[in-house]
């Protein structure tokens, strides 16, 4: 996509936000802006057409893989004698990432409406929504949602008079980041420590209580119901050929206005950063992640990559959750990797000795070369460690604690040998602190 | 005589009071499924005594036909279950990345020495418990805090102080999002999944009380769309319909 052509398609009708300025938590207010439309045309086509029309409109997971969503749905196998399961990832931890809890907290409705049409497609009676414990504001909202569409027999045994019956439950999790990897939710789901297993055999065949599961996160269920209302070809019309679709993009840190802006995939920073206002007052741009902590950093030279599930790939990132944290130039490279390797030591399952050991033993480097007292042989050290972490374990959580390490090293090695040349940390400590910056308070 | 993970607490549980309760969590997953509702179980024997005690894990081990030493495998695992008797408030300041970097660690730091205590320790007074709490999924609202989990957006080391201020005081200061302030063991009834635990009505009611700001009708996407997640009561629109 062109610069031009992206600017205008940055200013489109939004789609998964539209209804976000009208109160729409209220049913009331969600069904007089078409919100059970889509519930209600599903409905009267089969399962596996609904199938067919998510596989042609091109959705991918919004929860950081990108796998097609309608391929997915599809792996599940029929008439193999267990119930088939859907749960919703709604686990939302990853640093940076914040677009969910929103979601979830102003359209409520739009996530049921879209697990009601998805359960329907791949024939599950019972669906889960996992959210994370310390949501506490989403899952009573999300609750209350659930008791109003019961009410209105959106929910129950014989939904709108189709015969098709499900019931929700929202499930509070008890503060693990690793439970938002697909099989550690499960594990915790069925009441076990939340340990990823091994693939295969995957969620689609052996899923929760080992029965065929979809695992969708909630920003791409709350897709759903746009698509069977408006076909597969509008849903194309946005974004790119290989990722179409719209986005909630969630920007964070040193820009004027953050928060969740949704685009058409395919937008590159250049154009969310002038939609967030710009990189506050007197600063520049010194590195972002395109997608959470543990998609690699980009720096300013990145800007105009398109953030799409390629174009971010092909710049040596990754998508992610299109989670953006941007940090200015008072930003430390080193405390900021550290506070990122801290976080994934204290969330490492300890399942896998890789990740276990190595997310530990590089939080120690981190704080040695952060205090000044490290060395220039800490950076292959550092280097070697992740090489190890990498693809050597079970699940992705080892393999996204490397990305800031390794990308930090690549372009910002000058200020790690910075730290141990000067023996201390170069940058003004608190500057990055805006509201202490600008004596607000 | 073998260490306890678990301490024995100075009341025992009424598990009597929380019979019918966990129950009905059971019957929320499927026949035979019982263990899925350990979580949910241990959030509500928490919200009995402010902790998971051994007679917590009993409790959820008879009810659940596991063991003890399978049902305390699971609580060590995860963070919100706490092995201490927890305040009446816990506040966890996020020091994660961007949070510490916008000012969170700052705040932690002059909450921790104001208070005279570090990370998952209690006032003297039994009020308040201080934690550094990963991500919060919050980071467009950077730094916050949480008290009882609930959310204070954009607080400074001066507004985390003024908030623990407040709950010192025995005021109850209204989070950014959602319903008012309960007490620890009343979110951990919330947790268990329940919605009748909360100081003057139903949280869910009384998040559907919030007023929606920022966005407005009719802007194009690409403002911030955060609309209807910042609530107020003062500005609360009481129709619920």
């Amino acid at each position: 996509m062109t610069g031009a052509a992206a600017i205008q398609a940055a200013s489109v009708t939004p789609v998964l936000t539209q209804r976000w300025p009208h109160q729409p938590w209220k049913l009331a207010n969600y069904e007089r802006l078409d919100g059970y439309a889509g519930l209600r045309q599903a409905l009267r086509q089969t399962p596996d057409a609904l199938i067919e029309l998510v596989k042609q409109s091109g959705l991918r997971g919004r929860g950081g893989a990108g796998f097609p969503t309608g391929l997915k749905w599809s792996f599940l196998p029929k008439d193999v004698g267990a119930p088939h399961y859907l749960v919703i990832n709604a686990d939302e931890g990853e640093p940076g990432t914040c677009k969910d809890l929103p979601l979830m907290m102003v359209d409520p409705h739009s996530l049921l409406e879209g697990a009601i049409i998805t359960a329907y497609a791949i024939g599950a009676h019972q669906a889960f929504i996992y959210v994370r414990g310390e949501a506490v504001h989403a899952a009573r909202r999300l609750r209350q949602a659930v008791r109003e569409a019961r009410a209105k027999n959106y929910l129950g045994r014989n939904i709108l008079g189709s015969g098709f019956g499900l019931d929700v439950v929202v499930h509070a999790g008890a503060g693990a980041y690793i439970c938002g990897e697909e099989t550690a939710l499960l594990e915790s789901l069925e009441g076990f420590r939340g340990q990823p297993r091994l693939k295969p055999p995957f969620p689609a065949t052996h899923g929760l209580y080992a029965s065929p599961t979809v695992v969708n996160n909630v920003e791409t269920i709350a897709s759903v119901p746009f698509i069977v209302r408006h076909g597969a070809d509008w849903f194309k019309s946005m974004g790119t050929e290989k990722s179409p679709g719209p986005k909630i993009y969630s920007i964070s840190g040193h820009v004027k206005h953050p928060g969740q802006y949704e685009c058409e995939l395919g937008i590159t920073l250049r154009q969310l950063l002038e939609l967030a206002g710009g990189v506050r007052a007197g600063r520049s741009l010194k590195f972002w992640t395109p997608g959470g902590s543990s998609t690699p950093y980009f720096t300013a030279e990145h800007s105009d990559v398109p953030l799409d599930f390629e174009g971010a790939a092909a710049a040596g990132s990754m998508l992610g959750t299109t989670a953006i944290m941007v940090f200015d130039e008072t930003t430390c490279i080193v405390g900021a990797t550290l506070r990122f390797i801290e976080f994934y030591a204290h969330e490492s399952c300890g399942k896998c000795t890789p990740c276990r050991e190595g997310t530990y033993w590089m939080e120690q480097v981190l704080r040695r070369l952060e205090a000044g007292e490290g060395t220039e042989e800490d950076l292959s050290t550092l280097l070697d460690t992740c090489d190890n972490i990498f693809g050597r374990s079970f699940c992705a959580l080892g393999d996204g604690a490397t990305s800031c390490v390794v990308s930090s090293i690549k372009y910002f090695r000058d200020e790690y040998i910075a730290h141990v040349r000067q023996r201390r940390c170069p940058l003004a400590s608190h500057a990055s602190a805006p509201l202490a910056a600008q004596g607000v308070h | 005589m073998p260490r306890r993970v678990y301490p024995t607490p100075r009341q025992p549980l009424d598990e009597g009071a929380l019979i019918d309760d966990a129950n009905a969590i059971i019957a929320r997953y499927p026949a035979g499924r019982s263990r899925s509702a350990l979580l949910p179980m241990l959030h509500l024997v928490q919200s009995a005594q402010g902790y998971v005690t051994s007679d917590g894990i009993a409790f959820c081990a008879k009810l659940l036909h596991l063991t003890r030493a399978e049902v305390a495998a699971v609580s060590t695992f995860y963070t919100m279950y706490k092995r201490r008797p927890t305040g009446e408030y816990l506040i966890s300041v996020c020091t994660n990345t961007m949070c510490g970097v916008l000012g969170g660690q700052r705040s932690y730091d002059e909450l921790s020495e104001q208070l005279g205590v570090g990370h998952n320790q209690t006032t003297a007074d039994g009020v308040i418990t201080l934690e550094h709490a990963e991500c919060l999924a919050a980071c467009d609202y950077a730094p916050v805090l949480t008290v009882n989990y609930e959310f204070f957006d954009q607080v400074d080391a001066d507004k985390a102080k003024e908030i623990v201020a407040q709950l010192r005081a025995g005021k109850r200061p209204h989070p950014d999002r959602g319903g008012p302030l309960c007490g620890f063991k009343q979110i951990s009834r919330q947790l268990a999944g329940f919605d009748d635990a909360v100081v003057g009505g139903h949280a869910a009611d009384n998040d559907n009380l919030c007023q929606v700001v920022g966005r407005e009708a009719g802007d194009v996407a690409g403002e911030p769309t955060l609309a209807g997640n910042r609530c107020s009561v003062a500005t609360a629109d009481r129709d619920n319909t």
